[in-house]
């Protein structure tokens, strides 16, 4: 049950999309959101849908498993519509309605901003290991290291908590059953009853978690980590032929986005 | 009333995904009430998923399992109910201990039972008495004691319920020798005191031979062996082809077969193993 959660997870593949480097799809994302927020017509809308379309079908990650991922965010997605809805004035669809023209272009806008937001951003989780993305995270920041930003840090850091989301769920799960064993009941109750249920899971969990963080900590220093300072890396993230030409086509378009926008389509 | 008679008990995970997996298949068999029974096999051999199954945990993909004659898939009440009557103590239970005392926790189980605090208050008594835990500790946090210590608090919480059967997984692992004698002799102690049927899973034959009147193997979600310690370590070879490990004392009797010196009997202690070569000795054997 609690397995089933998927979060920012990573389908492994072999497809153009997968062999590209981080670094050059962390850009392309950043570049996608940034004309996300400069289209203004529907040329621009349906340029933005096309996009999206087309890395899906390149890296083989089907809309089903985009929808999945969408569901959590179905309540944000609805009252952004409908606030849209209601509170643009302009011309009313009928006389007396405080529904208008301007109000529905909006919502329908700012429906398909969120949706291909979270799209471009699954395609990039859903196509790339959480390893090779923090390594090509930390590669991008590196020159805040000049301004004492502890780059290295974060980036494990974030690394660290990817890995143990899984372990985290597993013990979850063993604790429930534990709990269970003994007669906690986490299904009938009012709102206050279930809420208090959960603590015997929350107190195990919380304790284990800290346990897991010291002895990861003491296995760490114990083979020397020391910070980022003069580590090498196994894997060296390389810029190819096709990283160039990706980057290239992101900022095209880009590009194109603004110029639309300058004619107003 | 709590024997437990499984039919036909099968579990299938995931059953119509692509990560469809049988963990057990078609397991029939039943524990008469006060038995002491020892579950052996590899990890994901099943042992774990049929445990859970006992007391209502899992439920099953096909077939029933009864406890006391009634299903205790029947309904919701006796999923719960079956809860009391059959306890199970997970792997590395401390990790479960979560109250701020140690007589909290250990009466956590019999106050979901919805028993009057006399009775919580017997209980806990009872069941710390059990396990050696002094009523001194009875105030004190549960985290800040020892390894050994936990595992018997976490074991009193379940013990408190007074179930008909004890169900407990590698009651022993990662224990200290001391630690591993003192919880296996309150186990003991327990189902002799209050005859209740005791199923353990261990990984430590010496100890499954030692202690249980009945051994199940499970080999790939099936049983495959069941029968007395007796009847089962005198098919050690059966054993080691599945992949498990035999108590030292048949595997030095099987050593010395290899060897040409054939031991009679099933041995699975020290003094049988004693007592057979100074009988083959005496017999001109080697």
């Amino acid at each position: 049950m609690l397995k089933d959660i998927t979060l920012g997870q990573f389908f492994p593949g072999d497809t153009l999309v997968h062999r590209l480097d981080p670094r050059t799809k962390l850009i392309a994302v950043v570049l996608y959101i940034v004309a996300l927020f400069q289209a203004g017509g529907v040329v621009g809308y349906m340029l933005l849908i096309l996009a999206a379309a087309a890395c899906m079908a390149v890296s083989h990650i089907s809309p089903k498993s985009i929808f999945k991922g969408l569901k959590p965010m179905i309540f944000i997605i609805i009252l952004t519509g409908a606030l849209n809805i209601f509170y643009t004035t302009g011309t009313p669809v009928l006389p007396g309605w405080i529904i208008t023209w301007e109000g529905i272009i909006r919502a329908v806008k700012m429906i398909l901003r969120i949706v291909l937001l979270i799209t471009g951003t699954f395609l990039l989780t859903y196509t790339t290991s959480p390893m090779a993305l923090t390594d090509g995270l930390e590669l991008l920041m590196n020159p805040l290291k000049k301004i004492k930003v502890p780059v290295h840090e974060m980036t494990i850091m974030m690394s660290m908590a990817l890995r143990f989301i899984p372990t985290l769920i597993e013990e979850t799960d063993k604790i429930m059953s534990a709990q269970k064993a003994r007669g906690a009941d986490f299904e009938t109750g009012g709102l206050i009853k279930r809420a208090r249920a959960l603590l015997p899971i929350l107190v195990p969990l919380f304790v284990s978690a800290f346990r897991r963080a010291d002895e990861l900590a003491v296995a760490m220093e114990s083979r020397c980590y020391h910070g980022g300072q003069g580590r090498t890396r196994m894997k060296q993230l390389r810029f190819a032929g096709i990283d160039y030409g990706a980057l290239l086509a992101s900022a095209a378009f880009l590009a194109g986005v603004i110029v639309l926008k300058k004619f107003g389509l | 009333m709590s024997e437990i008679r499984v039919e036909n008990l099968s579990h299938i995970y995931s059953s119509g995904t692509p990560f469809e997996k049988t963990a057990i298949e078609n397991i029939d068999l039943c524990i008469p009430e006060g038995q002491f029974v020892g579950l052996i096999g590899h990890t994901g051999s099943g042992k774990s998923t049929f445990i859970q199954h006992l007391n209502a945990l899992l439920s099953p993909t096909g077939g029933r399992v009864l406890c006391g004659g009634e299903d205790i898939n029947r309904d919701k009440q006796a999923r719960r109910d079956v809860k009391w009557k059959v306890g199970l103590v997970f792997q590395y239970p401390e990790y479960q201990l979560f109250e701020e005392t140690v007589y909290a926790d250990i009466a956590f189980g019999p106050k979901n039972m919805g028993l009057s605090k006399e009775e919580i208050d017997e209980r806990v008594r009872e069941a710390a008495s059990f396990v050696g835990v002094e009523e001194e500790l009875f105030q004190r946090s549960p985290l800040e004691m020892s390894g050994g210590q936990k595992r018997r608090i976490a074991i009193a919480g379940v013990i408190a319920m007074r179930p008909g059967v004890l169900i407990l997984d590698e009651p022993t692992a990662g224990l200290d020798p001391a630690g591993c004698r003192q919880v296996l002799d309150n186990i003991c102690r327990y189902r002799k005191e209050t005859g209740s049927t005791v199923i353990i899973v261990s990984h430590n034959m010496d100890d499954a031979a030692r202690l249980t009147e009945r051994l199940l193997v499970f080999d790939h979600g099936r049983v495959a062996m069941d029968g007395t310690p007796e009847e089962i370590f005198s098919r050690p070879q059966e054993l080691v082809n599945i992949g498990l490990a035999v108590p030292r004392a048949t595997a030095i009797a099987m050593a010395l077969e290899k060897r040409g010196i054939k031991l009679a009997g099933s041995i699975y202690t020290h003094e049988q193993l004693k007592a057979a070569i100074l009988k083959a000795r005496g017999a001109g054997a080697c």
